[in-house]
């Protein structure tokens, strides 16, 4: 697989996870005998029990009524279920939530489209220097934010950009279009033959209609890890939303962090919260995930 | 010459509104707080500032509290590398010939992945409760249910910096381990099966085959999982931030010094902090974006 | 090919527009800050539950009839005595969108915004209102920078009280009614207590409850005048008496739950309910809080921390008028409400705090309160570097870091060079 950074194996590997292991697997002849298979599961499954222990005690809490969250009851279930805790964090975290959804929406589109145009080029449109200024968006991806930081909210607040959801949405889109256009770059370069353009151009296709008529029809997957991607980064991001918004403006993060800070934290609204929080992004998980990573391996088939 | 920049023009053009505005966002405003860490502009008062060269850096590396917050940092990276290597590792071995289930498992390996630093910084803050014993509460209460006493410990409150560390690390393992056995699993499922059945046909005892065969295989992909892991990890700020608060001198890195020193509206040396921590990042990742870019030009 | 590249500038310009005019100009939701919310009067607080949310709700209801014009837009930010929430104004205020007014501890932490050119001068305001007149002086002395005042107090905590648990302390045969005479006393409390089976006697929580009880160490060993000294640079801190102090919080300590690092002063307060500790050091917020959990009178008793009974370790919350704010007659309508007879009497009865002004009447306040007004009237008057009126926010943050590392580690020394650095830095 196509190993040149990071965020390729972020496309190519969930692709590649998909794939059945090797058909040849020399069945249980090769060494894989019936005790070592049992240990595998075993192992399997006390690794599924560390990975879950936080999820049982964050649900069973977020069902608990206030005086049942002492130290000695803490892994038990409630004593009495109940759905205060959803209620209360629900009435604080709504509006939080309806703002990260109109922003992580159409900051993953923007970013995607600008990142879908820029990797087409990077990859089958290229031109002198390509290379370098390839090297120049990437190294965009990595930098740590808080080096740009402070003279970003300057900028921003010379260009009176209306704080909260634009600002957050314009921050996310730029700093977006570095991981978007890799993403895109190693999609065409995998699943785009040179010579579907390459013709296309003999025929006298110019970029525009290149793209719109061969590389857009075949971007779907791209499509999907990349809004994925960027969905996920955005509606989880902490540090933008620290810097760039307030409270009555801010992202369901920061509403997270109001919620579980206060000097009297109420544990099971605060549980309740980081669930209601992680949910749209669980979902998209969930719901694309087969097609997103299906799609992909679809996609460089097909080429 | 003429037909040369029809063809590429368009190109160029197309990339063109990306360049100029990562120029000035990325480029521009690195450029510009390295410009505000050389002046003494240490309040929020606006007006001219003078420039004082690099004293603040030099005070920075005079700082208990700086040093602290590095070695702080060294500490988690290493330590988070380490535990998300060896656990995406061992799922991904465990998983990579095929297991009924498979997909459950991987499912649910990756899933914390998809959660926010704070929400799973929420989550684990209240875990790692120091309390023990009797009023233990936490992962100590569910060792004390379990009678595994010895493994009771008062996590980030006491200790070396490496036990601090390691436990705010955890989360962080917990989070991406998924994320790294996925990279893993496709690296092992993308070697060619002729080359495993090359070497039973020699011979080779499974050990073998993994040592001499498949490892050398995944070496790019274990490169790319450290670049990963190693830049998220000098970054991360969320997830200390949820868990010990923001002022904590046990468990503070450069990310969240800079928020304590915003907070006094000290530009100057938040600034100078923002570069320290973007030239580490540098360190580690321009060689990486070189030999990326010079490797495809050999393609 | 002429139409390619005709196309390829749509595209191009296409994508410039999406990125800079789509994604920055929508004015899509997000209110704060904009002009055109005019009648909005944004408040900032770190009041967002307990008695602190009850008392700015009864301030805001005085407010919501005497400023009829107004809307009141509730920006509070929860935790840790208001360090997130300043964390998040320093933000506001350095990006140019302060809120319409935000609360600051009266004092020295004022200045980091008088400073910054943040705050405007509301000397006026005091003259307009009659308030030169009814806050007592010792209290507008201690608001008063080169000649201007900053901000209008609201309310007065005390911060050095101990909360004890007459039945905890029984276990050792200790009078619960009087307080130790001193912190030697005290400690020798402990150790009584802790003999008696109570493993952790001292409830002690994390951040700035750990400064407070440095503070009333270093009040009860220096005396007030010279204690006072510390945060004006005529006490040196690098004194014997200091190291003897710190050596005795550091003795502390080892009477306090292992936990303290990961909890809030409420939790503090519950061990000391629930009967695992016999004594918290707390501010006096700590009756509204025994108040709204229904905690009866008889199941706690307080009395200023051992050997600071003459003192009155004062803070102070207070509003601001900041520069270039959106809406300034509406911020100075909600001054106004601050200030009266009728929003202090509203705000410190739900509050827990005494009344600024020195014309309220005792008899409309709880028990607790009655006693801290009697106090605040004869005792002597020292300020609280946790709580603003001693120190900058900066100083305050370098503190409480140093007081985190102590805790891990107890270096005495250490401390008190990072203490003694701390205090020469703004």
């Amino acid at each position: 697989m196509s190993t040149d950074t990071a965020a390729a194996a972020t496309g190519s590997a969930a692709a590649a996870v998909r794939r059945k292991p090797p058909k040849s697997r020399g069945v249980i002849a090769d060494g894989s005998t019936r005790r070592s298979r049992t240990v595998r599961y075993v192992l399997l499954l006390l690794f599924l029990l560390f990975v879950l222990i936080p999820v049982y005690v964050v649900l069973i809490t977020s069902f608990k009524t206030s005086g049942d969250t002492t130290a000695a009851s803490q892994w038990s279930l409630p004593k009495t279920w109940t759905l205060d805790p959803w209620r209360k964090a629900w009435d604080v975290l709504q509006p939080y939530m309806v703002r990260s959804l109109s922003l992580a929406i159409p900051a993953a589109i923007i970013s995607s489209l600008i990142g879908s145009a820029n990797g087409f080029v990077l990859a089958r449109w290229r031109f002198p220097g390509a290379n370098i200024v390839f090297a120049f968006i990437l190294f965009g991806m990595f930098i740590p934010y808080q080096a740009v930081m402070l003279p970003l909210r300057t900028t921003f607040t010379t260009l009176d950009v209306t704080r909260g959801v634009p600002t957050l949405i314009l921050a996310h889109c730029i700093y977006g279009i570095p991981i978007c256009t890799l993403i895109f770059r190693n999609y065409y370069a995998t699943i785009v033959p040179n010579e579907i353009i390459e013709s296309a151009r003999v025929d006298g296709a110019g970029l525009v209609q290149t793209y719109l008529r061969i590389i857009l029809p075949l971007s779907m997957s791209g499509f999907v890890v990349t809004l994925i991607w960027q969905f996920t980064s955005v509606w989880n991001d902490f540090l933008f939303a620290l810097f760039l918004t307030q409270q009555d403006n801010g992202p369901v993060t920061l509403g997270l962090a109001a919620l579980s800070g206060g000097q009297k934290v109420d544990y099971a609204a605060s549980m309740a919260g980081a669930l209601i929080t992680s949910l749209p992004t669980l979902i998209v998980y969930i719901v694309l995930g087969r097609w997103f990573i299906g799609g992909l391996m679809a996609g460089a088939l097909k080429g | 010459m003429h037909g040369r920049i029809r063809t590429w023009g368009p190109g160029a053009l197309v990339l063109l509104p990306t360049v100029l505005l990562l120029g000035y966002f990325v480029y521009g405003l690195i450029a510009w707080s390295f410009n505000t860490s050389l002046t003494d502009r240490h309040t929020a008062r606006k007006g001219p500032a003078s420039y004082v060269g690099f004293e603040n850096y030099g005070h920075l590396f005079g700082e208990d509290r700086f040093l602290n917050s590095l070695k702080n940092l060294g500490v988690l990276t290493v330590a988070f590398i380490v535990g998300t290597l060896i656990f995406g590792l061992l799922w991904a071995l465990l998983l990579e010939k095929g297991v009924p289930g498979e997909s459950i498992f991987r499912s649910i390996y990756l899933f914390p992945m998809a959660i926010s630093m704070i929400a799973s910084g929420v989550v684990w803050g209240w875990l790692l409760n120091p309390s023990q014993g009797a009023d233990a509460r936490g992962l100590n209460r569910l060792f004390e249910i379990l009678h595994l006493h010895f493994l009771e410990n008062p996590w980030w409150t006491a200790g070396s910096r490496w036990t601090t560390m390691a436990s705010i690390a955890l989360p962080a393992v917990w989070q991406l381990s998924g994320y790294i056995m996925a990279l893993f699993l496709a690296g092992f499922r993308g070697i060619p099966p002729e080359l495993r059945e090359a070497a039973r046909v020699d011979g080779a005892s499974e050990f073998k085959l993994y040592r001499h065969v498949l490892f050398p295989q995944l070496s790019p992909i274990a490169l790319s999982a450290l670049i990963i892991l190693g830049h998220m990890s000098l970054k991360l700020f969320d997830l200390i931030y949820a868990i010990t608060g923001p002022n904590q001198f046990r468990t503070e890195v450069p990310a969240i010094y800079m928020w304590n020193t915003l907070l006094r509206s000290d530009m100057a040396k938040s600034a100078a902090i923002a570069i320290v921590l973007l030239a580490v990042v540098a360190v580690l990742v321009i060689p990486y974006i070189a030999y990326t870019v010079r490797q495809e030009n050999e393609e | 090919m002429r139409g390619g590249l005709s196309k390829t500038l749509a595209l191009v310009g296409a994508a410039g527009l999406l990125a800079v005019s789509a994604c920055g100009n929508s004015n899509s939701g997000g209110s704060g800050g904009n002009s055109s919310a005019s009648k909005d009067v944004t408040v900032f607080t770190w009041w967002a539950d307990g008695g602190e949310k009850a008392g700015l709700d009864g301030l805001v209801s005085v407010f919501s009839t005497a400023c009829k014009d107004y809307k009141f837009v509730n920006s509070a930010v929860a935790g840790g005595a208001g360090s997130n929430a300043k964390q998040v104004l320093a933000n506001d205020l350095q990006a140019g969108k302060p809120p319409s007014t935000f609360q600051a501890h009266a004092g020295a932490e004022l200045k980091d915004y008088i400073n910054a050119g943040q705050v405007d001068d509301v000397s006026q305001l005091y003259k307009d209102y009659g308030l030169d007149k009814a806050f007592p002086q010792n209290l507008i002395d201690n608001l008063t920078v080169g000649g201007k005042i900053y901000s209008i107090p609201a309310n007065v905590h005390r911060a050095n009280v101990v909360w004890a648990n007459p039945t905890v302390l029984k276990k050792a045969n200790l009078d619960a009614t009087k307080a130790p005479a001193s912190v030697d006393a005290w400690i020798a409390d402990l150790t009584k207590l802790k003999a008696a089976g109570v493993a952790a006697p001292l409830a002690l929580s994390k951040g700035f409850a750990q400064e407070m009880l440095v503070e009333a160490v270093l009040l009860a060993d220096l005396g007030p005048d010279k204690f006072k000294g510390l945060w004006d640079g005529k006490t040196p801190w690098a004194g014997g008496d200091v190291t003897a102090a710190l050596n005795k919080y550091k003795t502390l300590l080892t009477f306090t739950n292992s936990d303290r690092e990961a909890i809030d002063w409420p939790d503090a307060l519950g061990y000391v309910n629930s009967g695992k500790a016999g004594y918290t050091l707390m501010g006096d917020w700590v009756a509204a809080q025994q108040l709204a959990d229904k905690i009866p009178d008889t199941a706690y008793t307080y009395w200023p921390a051992p050997g600071t009974s003459e003192a009155f370790q004062f803070l102070s919350d207070s509003f601001t008028l900041p520069t270039n704010g959106v809406d300034p007659d509406g911020a100075k309508c909600w001054l106004k409400t601050v200030g009266s007879a009728e929003g202090q009497k509203a705000f410190n009865t739900k509050k827990g705090s005494i009344p600024a002004r020195s014309d309220a009447n005792p008899a409309d306040y709880p028990k607790y309160q009655q006693t801290a007004m009697a106090d605040w009237k004869k005792d002597q008057i020292v300020p609280s570097c946790a709580h603003g009126a001693a120190c900058t926010l900066g100083q305050n943050n370098d503190i409480l870091s140093a007081l985190s590392q102590f805790s891990g580690s107890p270096d005495v020394a250490k401390l008190q060079t990072a203490l003694g650095a701390a205090m020469k830095t703004s």
